[in-house]
């Protein structure tokens, strides 16, 4: 691959995963068993973006808004309620049993969890060997050349090959997860929340260890993070989901710069400034997040959006093209260069004319 | 809110460096556990080894006569029929145990692929086989054994696939429930993701994880295993004559039960210690596998 090709890759827009109003309902045990009442997680709702070729899309959003459910759906490691997914332009739900696994060498996921992610009885030569195995690439003294590469590239000593992941530190089993990830040169990769669980002194090692291979080995990667500030550096474009939903989708700089959706401006209010001169208003979002199994009518977020009227409670905003190639999910979305204060004190002046 | 997905705990994390020694280890906490462990070593041995040295053959009349006392040629003396008891308590349990044995073996197999099947594949699988285990359990294990050896013979084959066919259910609902635990973990998963089939991951991922679990009820089903044999063999349905076992010399010594009652004391006292210590066993390896009980 030529490096413009990557430098850009949102300008030739050529998508390598497509995801089509994709939704993923959990069935939960509620109300009594006679009134036989049955409730429904909507875990992931009606969603709909596509990840194009050599980029990193970052997804954020607070915890249990179906960040990881979407992440597993796109690779179908669940079976999706509905929706399709299309990877080089074939819905691969559509796959029968042995399609999908031949399919897996070419898209992988890093785990959140570098403890449960390996399997305790087998060693790191093991575990990686175990992705030549499977689809039969190499065998012997070739196999463990290879692994030992792959160990290597991720930066730890191939003398290790036969410890146990118990006798690593966090970051490094971290590492065996992202060499058994890569082990057979996948296109694309899901990197679900890869440094959430480890020490802060490390994230940033397994961050610039992920953005590194991403370019050598030319990956296409969705980058799952629950904070904002995580995903700048790393990612092309970032999606903000919040309650099963994507509320917000455009490239890095316009979504920290000018954000459209209320609850990223909120969320954006609250991630420390690099520089302390730039003095922001906090913006803190009241209430909790609605549970998923029960959520408002209308807008998701409007039990908490600073700026929600009637029209909000009875109408579900679609993701629209607010401004160019600025996807968000609002009826009332903030103008370029407007703040979220701004936004909600000329509400609050409109309201009042109307009561006068 | 509760994650879907369960975490390894550093205490698990302890488990794979763990070899047999200190699974040996851990069982010297429990002292009865370890004292039956070895006491189970020397009756394997003795029994296994014990007719290579003492050659007196089980079935052979002794010239001492029937119901001798005990002596120098004969140290458990001579049954109704003039034959050596010592030898026979040596062949009877070797068959006794080989019955247990062999019985827990095909009880684990069947178990272990019931319940790691219905555990892991689910859906229709899961409600057919757990509902044969459930069927299963409810018929009254004594009374299917008597039906079917009626039916089946009583072959020492038979014997064993019967009673194995009796026991295998309680090994069925561990492994189901440990599958069902294993299979959510993220490792299990990220097989899939990696394209394993469905028989990788059972076989290398997940069943090796509940090995520990498989040799406490092992241990447990043997035990079952020995005492539902000597039950039928009481009946006369059980291995019959002359071929000896612990189970049909108790029942042949009833009628000697003044006369000599060292005929029912030795394969009575013998089968009660082995279930006993079978039992002890598995109690205790039941806490030195479980990884909570490990120490760091
Ligand atoms: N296997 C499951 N069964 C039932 N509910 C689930 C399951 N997996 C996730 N959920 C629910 O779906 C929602 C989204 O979860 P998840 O995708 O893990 O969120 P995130 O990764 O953003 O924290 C949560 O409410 C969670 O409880
Ligand atoms: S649609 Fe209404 S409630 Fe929802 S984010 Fe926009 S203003 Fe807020
Ligand atoms: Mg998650």
């Amino acid at each position: 691959m030529n490096p413009e090709s990557k430098s850009h890759p949102t300008e030739q827009a050529e998508p390598l995963v497509k995801i089509e109003n994709l939704k993923k309902y959990f069935p939960i045990k509620g109300g009594g068993y006679f009134t036989g009442s049955k409730k429904i997680v909507k875990a992931v709702d009606n969603v709909t973006f596509e990840i194009y070729r050599g980029e990193t899309l970052g997804l954020v959003g607070e915890s249990g808004c179906g960040k990881s459910t979407l992440g597993r759906n796109i690779l179908r490691l669940q079976e999706p309620t509905d929706g399709r997914v299309f990877f080089k332009e074939e819905n691969i739900l559509a796959y029968k049993g042995h399609e999908m696994r031949k399919l897996r060498k070419q898209m992988q996921i890093i785990y959140q969890d570098p403890f449960s992610s390996l399997n305790p009885r087998f060693t790191v030569g093991e575990i990686i060997g175990e992705m030549y195995d499977i689809h039969g690439i190499a065998k012997g003294a070739e196999k463990e050349k290879k692994i030992k590469e792959m160990i290597e590239l991720v930066g730890l000593d191939p003398s290790r090959y036969h410890n146990y992941p118990h006798e690593f530190s966090g970051g490094q089993r971290q590492r065996i997860g992202i060499a058994r990830a890569l082990a057979l040169n996948p296109e694309f990769v899901v990197a679900d929340e890869p440094v959430s669980a480890l020490d802060v002194s490390v994230q940033s090692q397994i961050l610039n260890l992920l953005m590194k291979l991403k370019e050598e080995l030319g990956l296409t990667m969705l980058f799952i993070a629950h904070g904002l500030n995580v995903v700048r550096h790393i990612s092309d474009r970032v999606g903000v989901m919040y309650l099963g939903k994507i509320v917000e989708l455009s490239e890095t700089d316009n979504i920290f710069d000018n954000p459209a959706h209320p609850y990223t401006a909120a969320l954006l209010s609250t991630v420390p400034e690099a520089d302390p001169r730039l003095k922001k208003e906090r913006i803190v979002l009241k209430g909790e997040v609605p549970s998923p199994a029960n959520p408002p009518s209308g807008c998701h977020f409007r039990t908490r959006c600073p700026l929600a009227t009637e029209r909000c409670a009875i109408e579900e905003p679609p993701l629209l093209e607010v401004r160019d190639k600025h996807f968000a999910a609002c009826h009332y979305p903030l103008e370029k260069g407007q703040t979220l204060k701004q936004a909600i004190s000329s509400k609050e002046q409109s309201q009042e004319s109307v009561t006068i | 809110m509760v994650s879907a997905k369960p975490t390894l705990t550093g205490e698990i994390d302890a488990k794979p460096s763990q070899g047999k020694t200190s699974v040996l280890k851990a069982l010297r906490n429990n002292k009865v556990a370890y004292v039956s462990f070895w006491f189970l070593v020397l009756i394997h041995i003795a029994v296994f080894l014990g007719p290579v040295v003492w050659r007196v053959n089980p079935e052979e009349l002794q010239a001492a006569g029937s119901l001798a006392g005990w002596s120098l040629q004969h140290p458990f003396g001579t049954d109704d029929l003039s034959r050596d008891v010592f030898a026979r308590m040596l062949h009877g349990g070797r068959v006794t145990l080989i019955v247990g044995l062999a019985a827990m073996l095909f009880s684990l197999l069947i178990g272990t692929v019931v319940g790691a099947c219905a555990g892991f594949f689910g859906k229709v699988v899961e409600s057919i086989l757990m509902r044969i285990t459930e069927a299963m359990m409810a018929i009254p294990t004594f009374f299917f054994i008597l039906v079917a050896l009626t039916v089946l013979g009583t072959s020492p084959t038979m014997v064993i696939v019967v009673i194995a066919l009796a026991g295998w259910m309680e090994i069925a609902r561990v492994v189901y429930g440990e599958t069902l635990k294993w299979k959510e973990y993220e490792f299990v998963e990220a097989a899939n993701a990696s394209g394993a089939t469905p028989f990788r991951i059972l076989t290398k991922y997940i069943i090796p994880q509940i090995v520990p679990s498989i040799i406490v009820a092992g241990t447990l089903t043997i035990a079952a295993a020995i005492l539902t044999e000597s039950a039928i063999s009481y009946l006369g349905l059980g291995i019959q004559a002359p071929t000896a076992t612990w189970g049909n010399m108790l029942q042949n010594s009833q009628q000697y039960i003044w006369t000599a009652p060292v005929l029912g004391i030795l394969p009575g006292v013998a089968i009660t210690i082995v279930v006993l210590a079978y039992n002890f066993l598995g109690d205790g390896l039941r806490d030195a596998l479980d990884p909570k009980f490990v120490k760091k």
